[in-house]
């Protein structure tokens, strides 16, 4: 799998410049964790990939079809391998755990199956499957909102998963969620992508969960990429640019520099910049 | 594994006979009924082209007609508002005998209820005819066809909120020795004034629509010029009718919305 | 209350100038209404007993037969109608000239009284049940088009986008993600309807298009006002139970 994004831009109606040219690799099944502060793009660029914002202008290369040019039809198949997990859970209340899992798979079955919830045993098992590994065994058939914050995107992370995407793709899955429940999510995400060696990522707030479970991090402030790196490059220098921009000072950091040596980086080292400066 | 593979259905075995029970009554009722009815389906296949055919015919609307149409849309206003105002009048006895903490006994209040019953049940175009064979044609008729009709509405409604009133206010005045109207004035009314304002605007939105229609009957209003223009195939006329009915729904329905907002 | 009570006098003024204008302008003569309280008692002891022979009992039965069947023909083929209206109708969803388009056709259906809608149908489609069920499945759109696409902009948009982002086709992704939003109030909103819908059935026949208004008509016209009674009875009677299955099935069901 290799997901190259190139040059992606998005302004929006309002004239506000989300996204200013990022690019992006993601290959094999890695886990990439996009960190910035507020307003920075993250989560335009999440949706741009899959084209639930439309991209105002670059590439989006996964395996080699490009998913800017596509019709509708194109689009639709293409999603089919695109899993994708929401901050709001984004589930439908009213149905089912089980329907809402099988959803992930209506790109497969015709529309009189689906009306019917006449789904192929195939997909049936993998959702019992998913639902036991996720920690839902025997909820299959509870309305959604019955249920839990963390339990909502447990479902969430099941109907993705479901799809056997090519790719997982992750918008603030913890926001909505408290500090012990997001941390089970993380990790449980994380490692049912690592068992399906499905690459992630993942666009997230709480940094040092995305430190924990990410194997790169990519920093976005004000709609450009300013940090591409290990997490243990992602020190107080790296911070400082991605949270506070290129030409910011840096702070006087309460465990700053003792930091930056301790993980093995020198603090003389350049953090990696984007090809087009700033 | 398929040896372990659990079924699963959406809805259990009760649950999905009784959704088939449901559509297969469904279907019966429709078919049922359109073999009753004896209509066949040459009949159905020919409407959507007699419909276009009708539409077609009434364009351009008769835009020359428009100064005919005045005085009788005037009319229909009036009768309107004046029949709003008797259904009040006559709504609120109504009201108090059907509602259970105002009514003096059992009797009254089956009274009240018939009244209420019958008052809704009849359609206001038969009630209409009614009162043209009382009264004469003309807009008489059509005022109290509105007033009757409208009665019910509004003393169900009516009813409706004296039975939600606070009665210790009641109580209270009618502890201070206060004479029945007195009671009612001064412990009910106050409580359902602001329902009352809000009630009578709506109806009387409801009542400029009826009385398009009268006329129909011979009761007054431009259902008259209405039903001669269809009579006479004048369609182009007719279109010009509609859309000037349209016009004075739509102003009476914007008043309406606007004064039950400011009564909020 | 209002706003200030400037504008609140002002407002009762001007109700009562219109009330005033409008009573001066019908130039009602209270003579003649004396006269028709009068004329009333007599017609009062005309219609009472209602009366009718066999013969007559059969046509009401058979009249009522045509408007229920009406009403229930045209209950299911007007909801059938307003799904996709209500959809093309609901902002959230649908492309602008579409959603334009819809909703004027639902603000004309709910603009004009059924019987207007009626007669038309009747000159347009012939005499008969025909034009009846033409005339009430367009104000059956009208209403439930208008509900159902309420209903539909209010909903959570959350599951339209994770159908959508999953490779649902548009069908499937209004399948699972707006349709569960809005069936709850579906079923009592059908009953609804269906009730009006009786009441209407009744009385289009006045102008033509079947059901038992046409038998009323003709014994009005034949000043055969005892059997008016009891046609009149038959309806009332119609309504109400009409009525009484609505309230339960929607108590049942809400």
């Amino acid at each position: 799998m290799t997901l190259d994004v190139v040059d992606l831009r998005k302004t929006y109606p309002t004239g506000d410049e989300a996204l200013k040219g990022v690019d992006l690799t993601v290959v094999g099944s890695e886990t990439v964790a996009m960190v910035g502060p507020s307003g920075a793009g993250k989560s335009t660029f999440i949706r741009c990939i899959n084209r639930l914002t439309e991209p105002s202008g670059g590439e989006i290369r996964l395996d080699g079809t490009d998913l800017v040019g596509l019709d509708d039809d194109g689009l639709r198949a293409a999603r089919r391998d695109i899993g994708m997990i929401f901050q709001e859970y984004n589930l439908v209340e009213r149905l089912t755990v089980m329907e809402n899992v099988l959803t992930g798979r209506l790109g497969y079955v015709s529309t009189w199956r689906a009306f019917r919830r006449d789904f192929p045993p195939e997909d049936i098992d993998r959702a019992y499957e998913l639902l036991d590994r996720v920690g839902l065994e025997d909820m299959e058939n509870k309305r959604v909102d019955e249920l839990s914050g963390g339990q909502r995107q447990r479902v969430g992370i099941a109907r993705a998963v479901i799809q056997e995407p090519t790719i997982l793709l992750v918008d603030e899955p913890t926001s909505s969620l408290d500090p012990e429940t997001s941390r089970e999510v993380m990790s449980l995400l994380t490692e049912v992508a690592a068992e399906r060696d499905i690459p992630v990522l993942i666009n997230i707030h709480e940094v040092e969960l995305a430190l924990d479970h990410a194997d790169r991090v990519v920093g976005l402030h004000d709609g450009e990429l300013v940090f591409e790196g290990t997490p243990a490059e992602f020190d107080e220098r790296a911070r400082d640019t991605v949270y506070r921009g290129m030409d910011a000072p840096p702070s006087d950091a309460v465990d700053g520099s003792e930091r930056s040596v301790a993980d093995g980086s020198t603090v003389g080292e350049p953090t990696r910049t984007p090809a087009g400066g700033s | 594994m398929s040896v372990d593979t659990p079924q699963w259905r959406r809805f259990n075995r009760r649950e999905r006979l009784g959704r088939f029970l449901a559509t297969l009554l469904a279907l019966v009722v429709f078919v049922g009924s359109w073999e009753y009815l004896d209509m066949g389906v040459t009949n159905l296949a020919d409407t959507p082209r007699h419909i276009t055919d009708l539409i077609v015919r009434m364009y351009p609307p008769d835009v020359a007609y428009t100064g005919q149409i005045i005085d009788p849309l005037i009319e229909t206003v009036h009768i309107a508002a004046i029949g709003t105002v008797m259904a009040m009048m006559l709504s609120l006895p109504v009201a108090v005998l059907a509602a259970k903490n105002t009514t003096p006994n059992a009797a009254t209040y089956w009274l009240g209820k018939l009244l209420v019953t019958v008052s809704r049940s009849v359609n206001i175009i038969v009630w209409a005819l009614i009162f043209v064979v009382m009264f004469g044609p003309g807009a008489l008729a059509g005022i109290i066809a509105v007033g009757v009709r409208s009665m019910g509405f509004l003393g169900k409604l009516l009813a409706e909120e004296i039975e939600e009133i606070d009665f210790g206010q009641v109580e209270a005045v009618r502890a201070a020795g206060a004479p029945p109207a007195a009671v009612f004035l001064y412990g009910v009314v106050p409580q359902i004034k602001p329902a009352v304002a809000g009630l009578a605007v709506y109806r009387w939105d409801i009542n400029v629509r009826g009385a398009s229609i009268l006329g129909f009957v011979g009761a007054g209003g431009i259902g008259v010029q209405l039903f001669t223009a269809v009579d006479s195939f004048a369609w182009r006329t007719v279109a010009m009718i509609l859309i000037a009915i349209l016009a004075v729904v739509l102003v009476s329905e914007w008043l309406s919305a606007y004064t039950r907002r400011l009564v909020r | 209350m209002f706003g200030r009570r400037g504008l609140k006098w002002a407002v009762y003024a001007g109700v009562f100038g219109f009330l005033v204008w409008s009573a001066w302008g019908l130039r009602v003569s209270p003579t003649r209404f004396v006269e028709g309280l009068g004329y009333g008692r007599v017609l009062l002891g005309q219609m009472l007993p209602p009366s009718a022979d066999s013969a007559g009992i059969a046509r009401i039965v058979d009249k009522l037969g045509e408007s229920i069947a009406m009403a229930m023909v045209a209950t299911v083929t007007g909801i059938v109608l307003s799904v996709p209206v209500a959809f093309m109708a609901a902002e959230n969803i649908s492309p602008r000239p579409l959603y334009y388009a819809n909703r004027g056709l639902i603000s004309l259906s709910r603009a004009l009284h059924g019987l207007i809608v009626a007669i038309i149908a009747v000159k347009a489609v012939g005499i008969g049940p025909l034009a009846g069920i033409v005339a009430i499945t367009f104000k059956t759109i009208g209403f439930f088009s208008k509900l159902l696409a309420e209903d539909i902009e209010d909903i959570d948009m959350g599951g339209v986008k994770a159908a959508r982002a999953a490779g649902a086709s548009p069908i499937q992704t209004l399948l699972y993600g707006v349709v569960p939003q809005i069936v709850p109030r579906f079923v009592g909103l059908t009953v609804y309807r269906w009730d009006i819908n009786i009441r209407q059935s009744t009385v289009i026949g006045i102008v033509g298009a079947g059901g038992i208004g046409t038998l009323l008509l003709r014994a009005f016209e034949r000043y055969d006002y005892a059997y008016v009674a009891a046609i009149l009875s038959a309806i009332i009677a119609v309504v109400l139970v009409a009525e009484g299955v609505s309230a339960l099935v929607r108590r049942r069901y809400q």
